[in-house]
């Protein structure tokens, strides 16, 4: 695992108080661990605060899962 | 007619975590006052506060991850109605569900999370505000998780009328069930104003106790020669009214009925109370009068009494006046002992009245060595008192000239 990976993992388990394990990286928020739109609003606050990025309304919208996260802040963080 | 009974209680205040706990720490005349800990106060006038130091909140009544989302006031709340739901052994199915509602209020709110937004938003700018931010301070919201999580979909409102809110929301509850719109209400109030701009606000409003700061306990004093203001209280109250038959069909525990409920508006000043006492009269006599008891039949006053120089002897006035002809009235203030809960004050001393004449005990008035007059009415200094007694009357009196009164009955 990525050390972005992990760290965003930290993050959702932390928010979303899902137990890491059943964290895949293919899992939606929404559909499969439980958010609603309030939470993905502030999990995206949670990684602009992790990573020390900004994270347009138009890319955080299509931030659904994991690895779109991972991949997005991969490319974009400092 | 259909008639409203108690079927459910739950408050957590700082004499305790549940019903029995409070009360039987409140007839030992222990006093949940105490010097403020919980944030810098060298600077504040006032020091001290009715604060709920520990509290053990459970995943199943809110989950950590959700503790985040919501105000101190709505964790409160939720504590509270937890255990009155509880205590009525009420469960929600489908069919019942359109015909209970919720109904509690709140003085202030989520006064703490809108300080901390409000900070946030000045020094780190708007993409830093929290996105549960106004769901988790507004008023209403506390009645929406209730209804949530408790499947009850019948009338959802929250009364807002400062510090007779509790008991507003009681009696706004017993109206509508009164009147066919619902069977079944869960309602009272909650408070947690003991922040930053809480303290500082009614201080401000020269309406705190500032002269015993090194003795919170002597703080809160109604009726006493050498009060100086009210102590602030936090907590929640709520109680389970239900209409007589459906409480009766479910074999529910029925602690007490609710007999009347009064209200008036001073129409005088935004934060005293009328100087006649005529508000707080006029919202006792209404009640009185739905009751259909005679005034000699209340026999236990449980009062306002917020323990401010003009307030409370208003409010001794106006029971005199009202309950005249009964020399044997006893008359205390849960206050003295608790502080001053605001919105939820009401709904608290609902719990205690009824627990007054469900234990036949009379809580005590603490620290009224020198009462400010005389008076006929016994007003239960320092210790509690073995009494039995049938009906009882609470008041609630507010900023804007709101007064309530509610009459329960065993």
């Amino acid at each position: 695992m990525s050390d972005i990976e992990e760290r965003v993992k930290k993050i959702v388990v932390e928010h979303l108080g899902v137990e890491e394990a059943k964290i895949q990286s293919d899992s939606k928020f929404i559909d499969d661990l439980g958010a609603d739109s309030l939470d993905t609003v502030e999990l995206v606050m949670a990684f602009e605060e992790e990573f020390g990025c900004e994270i347009p309304d138009d890319a955080a919208e299509k931030i659904v899962t994991l690895k779109d996260a991972v991949s997005y802040l991969t490319d974009n963080s400092n | 007619m259909r008639r409203v009974v108690v079927t459910g209680l739950g408050t957590i205040n700082p004499l305790g975590n549940t019903v029995d706990s409070s009360w039987s720490s409140l007839i030992k005349s222990n006093s949940g006052i105490s010097k403020i800990s919980k944030f810098d106060v060298d600077s504040y006038p006032c020091k001290i506060a009715g604060s709920i130091e520990e509290i053990n909140i459970s995943d199943e009544i809110v989950s950590q991850r959700d503790q985040r989302k919501i105000d101190r006031f709505i964790i409160l709340g939720l504590i509270a109605a937890d255990e009155a739901i509880k205590d009525s052994g009420f469960v929600s199915d489908n069919e019942a569900a359109f015909r209970s509602g919720v109904m509690v209020g709140s003085g202030i709110g989520g006064l703490d999370t809108i300080y901390k937004n409000s900070s946030i938003l000045d020094n780190q700018g708007i993409r830093k505000i929290s996105p549960f931010f106004i769901p988790s301070s507004l008023i209403n919201l506390l009645s929406g998780h209730i209804s949530i999580k408790y499947n009850l979909k019948g009338p959802n409102s929250s009364p807002v009328t400062a510090c007779a809110t509790g008991t507003h929301a009681i009696g706004d509850s017993f109206t509508i069930i009164k009147n066919n719109k619902a069977d079944l209400m869960v309602c009272g109030g909650a408070e947690a104003a003991i922040c930053p701009l809480g303290v500082s606000g009614f201080s401000a409003a020269r309406a705190l106790c500032d002269s015993y700061n090194d003795n919170p306990r002597k703080g809160s004093r109604p009726w006493d020669r050498d009060r100086s203001g009210f102590v602030m209280g936090e907590g929640a109250g709520v109680l389970v009214l239900e209409e007589l038959e459906h409480a009766k069909k479910r074999n529910a525990n029925i602690y007490a009925e609710v007999k009347g409920y009064g209200m008036s508006g001073d129409a005088f000043h935004i934060t005293k109370p009328s100087e006649d006492g005529n508000g707080g009269f006029r919202a006792m006599e209404m009640a009185l009068k739905e009751s259909k008891l005679n005034n000699d039949e209340i026999e236990y006053v449980n009062a306002h009494g917020t323990s401010t120089q003009v307030g409370d002897i208003i409010e001794l006035s106006a029971v005199e006046r009202l309950f005249v002809s009964n020399k044997k009235l006893f008359m205390s203030s849960n206050k003295s002992a608790i502080g001053h809960l605001l919105g939820a004050a009401g709904a608290v001393e609902a719990v205690f009245s009824i627990k007054s004449m469900q234990t036949k005990t009379l809580p005590p008035t603490l620290n009224l060595d020198n009462p400010d007059r005389k008076t006929d009415v016994n007003l239960i200094p320092h210790e509690s008192i073995s009494k039995s007694v049938k009906n009882v009357i609470s008041n609630s009196f507010g900023f804007g000239g709101t007064n309530a009164s509610l009459i329960f009955g065993i």
